[in-house]
């Protein structure tokens, strides 16, 4: 058994509370010098969160964290860049408008001279050295905007390199990454080990994991599972670990009780994105959309209601085809849609609860130019009601409002328009526990009323508990349409990594 | 789990930011009144009928392209051709309203109608092109200065007929021309912004655009309804204009953009879009009115009266901005 001297960063006993919940409890994580230390879990299981207290971005309630036999200071970003943690971040975050060099040394920028002049030639020079060293041929003088996505991530990867990074996080390092790409960023990953870095590494790909981690350590809702050696596991295993709980109570009994066809979609594709993605939705039915970060749930959500062109395929709604340009023609055709990204899709945080419940179908409290106030008030009230939506009164600004019912007003807004069928895309996001149970009742509830429904989620308790039926999708293809006896968290994991 | 459902259910209070908003609001209306007692103690002639009267006419105009430029600056855009569109119109409303020539109603018609394609086309280039509405409005602006100058020939048009100088000039029952105007020009505009479907839709488009339009809305109908409006609200402000001083002048209105949408930023118009009310732009302007009036009545300089404004708008600002946080 090693000691935490055999570390070269121990995090031991961390809890994060988020407004009562636990994000993480107990959590550990050790590792060592030049290992590639891969952290798995679910979305949600807490990776983000803990790497977050890592980079002191958040502050944890308790626990430690000890690099190189000394403690760190908890919540300070600038305490946990001198120590050398340093995070190649899913998006990039660089200034497009300058160059590579200057992007590796902003903020410590050699100066020279009586004024401190910059001296752009000396600052090139030594992001070339920095560059050859992890091998890589970029110009130090390009504009960053140039560079491929690949190359941006190098040219952190660098970065970090001249801070002196002992840990480096890599989170969703290959997502945007071509196979030959992979293999070169796998390569500067052997490279840092060699030199005695270590790499906490975030992945979905099992293939990955298996290729280049030593050490794979297990979160799942918040709670440290273990920690394995890569070698002495397998992929079964460790998918065991990842989702492992049991489907609580959060979900009520639904009998399936399918009416007529409501939405069917053929062969549709849109370039680049997803292609021949085939399903139909009856009414009463729940039909799951399962697949991983990236797989294109979102963007055939997103074409249906019009939101995105299709390059090619067919809709058709209650067995007519229907060309959907806009979102005015989804909800015409009696679609409705709950996007994923509440703030940004979803509602308007200055108009009040009333006024966002209303939005979708003014015109129906409308006589010609005039809202009529008196039924537009009657209409948004019974909906506050029967969502159970908390709020000081219809007049209440939406902003001002819990994440749990903001979600319930963006649904009552697409109920009003009375839709046939309903996507419902990641409904509980970022949502509490209790408000999460309200949300699947209300969706038992509408599948009562005959209304189809597609949702989409990440959470596959989620997925299994309501859907009557789950299309698993993996890079923007389907591989799998199965029923609800087929369905567990293993095979769907499996469909959705393809392997 | 038992905290959570106990956060869940706890009743949602009036926050501390509501009520800070709700202070903002009243803050400007405050202000004014402080401002109105405070120059009716110092200078006497402040609180006289004719002088209120003159405040009032000579604010008609910057209300007017104010009311405007508020249905924009709540859809979150910008109409920096406003002053322009006062010199086109009122070139073109002059042109049609020499002595002797077409009744009154040929120049009026003539004039809005030039507002209303001068604002579709702002909205037209704004909806059609990824071109930020500061930059088009920028660009029309010359133009609009441009084409002033080309329709009037360079020169001012004057001699006018009577019952068109009566526009600006004339009086109903004593009350002047440009109040009557401006007062019903602010319950259309009030109506609109507050009983309507349009209404409505600009407050969402400004508070959240994508959001708007997941909810099945066109963009950019109401984009193009906007600039229309402030186009056709501009040729008022022009044709008033022109008939006050009874001559087209293609150099009018100058910097006018500038005082309007001070107007609407001083009465609690955000200019990040969502926000703002007809009655909060209407103070706006009467503030900077009374103010302008009052320093003028207490002899201060029109170099100080500049600064005095400058510092008013920022700490609108800087009202509005605290309120947001």
């Amino acid at each position: 058994m090693l000691s935490d001297r055999d570390y070269l960063l121990t995090i031991r006993g961390l809890t994060k509370t988020f407004s009562g919940v636990k994000a993480l409890d107990n959590v550990e994580l050790t590792v060592r010098e030049g290992e590639v230390h891969a952290l798995m879990g679910e979305n949600g299981a807490g990776k983000s969160t803990l790497m977050k207290i890592l980079m002191g971005l958040l502050s944890p309630d308790s626990g430690e964290i000890t690099l190189e036999g000394q403690a760190l200071k908890n919540g300070s970003v600038n305490e946990a860049m001198k120590r050398g943690i340093a995070m190649i971040h899913q998006e990039i975050m660089a200034v497009p408008e300058l160059t590579v060099a200057q992007n590796i040394f902003l903020g410590r920028e050699t100066t020279g001279g009586l004024f401190g002049w910059l001296n752009d030639n000396r600052l090139n020079q030594q992001a070339k050295q920095l560059l050859d060293q992890i091998g890589v041929s970029i110009r130090p003088d390009t504009q960053m905007k140039y560079l491929s996505v690949a190359e941006m991530q190098m040219v952190e990867i660098a970065r970090a390199i001249s801070n002196d990074a002992r840990v480096i996080i890599m989170d969703e390092p290959t997502s945007a990454l071509s196979d030959k790409e992979v293999t070169t960023l796998f390569g500067i990953i052997r490279d840092l080990k060699q030199k005695g870095v270590a790499i906490i590494y975030i992945s979905h790909k099992m293939d990955e994991i298996f290729t280049i981690a030593d050490t794979i350590t297990v979160l799942r809702d918040g709670q440290y599972i273990g920690t394995r050696p890569a070698a002495k596991l397998d992929i079964d295993t460790l998918i065991a670990m990842m989702v492992g709980r049991q489907l609580d109570s959060l979900f009520p009994e639904s009998t399936i009780r399918t009416g007529k066809e409501v939405l069917a979609v053929r062969q549709l594709s849109r370039a680049g994105v997803f292609s021949d993605v085939s399903f139909t939705v009856h009414e009463g039915e729940v039909l799951g959309i399962a697949g991983l970060m990236g797989a294109g749930r979102t963007e055939i959500a997103r074409a249906i209601f019009g939101l995105d062109r299709i390059s090619s395929g067919e809709i058709r709604i209650k067995g007519q085809p229907v060309t959907i340009r806009s979102p005015q023609d989804a909800i015409q055709h009696g679609i409705g849609y709950v996007s994923e990204d509440r703030k940004g899709w979803g509602f308007v945080p200055r108009l009040s609860v009333k006024q966002n419940i209303t939005l979708a179908s003014l015109q129906t409290y409308a006589s010609g130019l005039l809202i009529r106030e008196k039924s537009e008030t009657e209409a948004a009230t019974k909906l506050i009601a029967d969502l159970r939506i908390k709020t000081a009164g219809p007049d209440q600004e939406v902003m001002y409002l819990s994440g749990g019912n903001q979600q319930k007003v963006v649904i009552a807004k697409v109920l009003l328009a009375s839709p046939d069928v309903i996507i419902l895309d990641e409904p509980t996001r970022g949502i509490d526990i209790g408000a999460k149970a309200e949300i699947y009742k209300l969706i038992n509830q509408l599948k009562a009323n005959g209304i189809a429904i597609v949702i989409i989620s990440s959470e596959l308790p989620e997925i299994l508990g309501l859907s009557d039926r789950i299309l698993v999708l993996t890079k923007g293809k389907q591989t799998a349409m199965l029923s609800r006896e087929e369905a567990t968290q293993e095979t769907i994991m499996a469909y959705a990594m393809h392997y | 789990m038992k905290n959570a459902i106990d956060t869940y259910f706890k009743p949602v209070r009036e926050s501390y930011k509501t009520r800070v908003s709700r202070l903002g609001k009243a803050g400007i209306f405050v202000a004014f009144i402080v401002i109105c007692v405070i120059l009716s103690l110092v200078t006497p002639r402040f609180l006289t009928v004719p002088n209120l009267m003159i405040i009032v006419t000579q604010v008609s105009i910057n209300a007017l392209l104010a009311f405007g430029v508020t249905f924009v600056i709540i859809t979150g855009g910008i109409d920096l051709s406003l002053g322009s569109m006062v010199a086109v119109t009122g070139v073109v409303a002059a042109l049609f309203a020499r002595q002797d020539t077409y009744p009154v109603i040929v120049p009026v018609l003539a004039g809005l109608l030039s507002g209303v394609l001068f604002g579709a086309f702002n909205g037209f280039v704004i909806t059609r092109s990824k071109v930020p509405p500061f930059i088009v409005t920028l660009g029309t602006m010359t133009i609009g200065r441009g084409l002033a100058l080309i329709l009037s020939k360079g020169r001012p048009i004057s001699n006018l007929s009577d019952s068109f100088n009566f526009i600006g000039g004339g009086q109903v029952l004593g009350v002047p021309m440009p109040i009557i105007i401006l007062i019903s020009m602010f319950a259309v505009c009030s109506v609109i912004l507050k009983k309507t479907v349009l209404g409505r839709y600009m407050y969402a488009v400004g508070g959240n655009e994508q959001a708007t339009r997941a909810s099945g809305i066109q963009i950019s109908n109401i984009k193009m309804a906007v600039y229309t409006m402030s186009g056709l609200l501009a040729a008022l402000a022009g044709i008033v204009l022109t008939s006050r001083i009874t001559t087209g002048q293609p150099n009018a209105g100058a910097g006018f953009e500038l005082d309007a949408i001070a107007a609407a930023i001083i009465g609690g118009t955000s200019t990040s879009g969502g926000t703002g009310t007809m009655t909060g732009t209407l103070i706006g302007a009467l503030l900077i009115g009374v103010i302008s009036n009052g320093l003028d009545l207490l002899n201060v300089s029109s170099y100080y009266q500049q600064v005095v404004m400058g510092v008013i708008i920022i700490g609108a600002v800087v009202l509005d901005s605290v309120n947001r946080k």
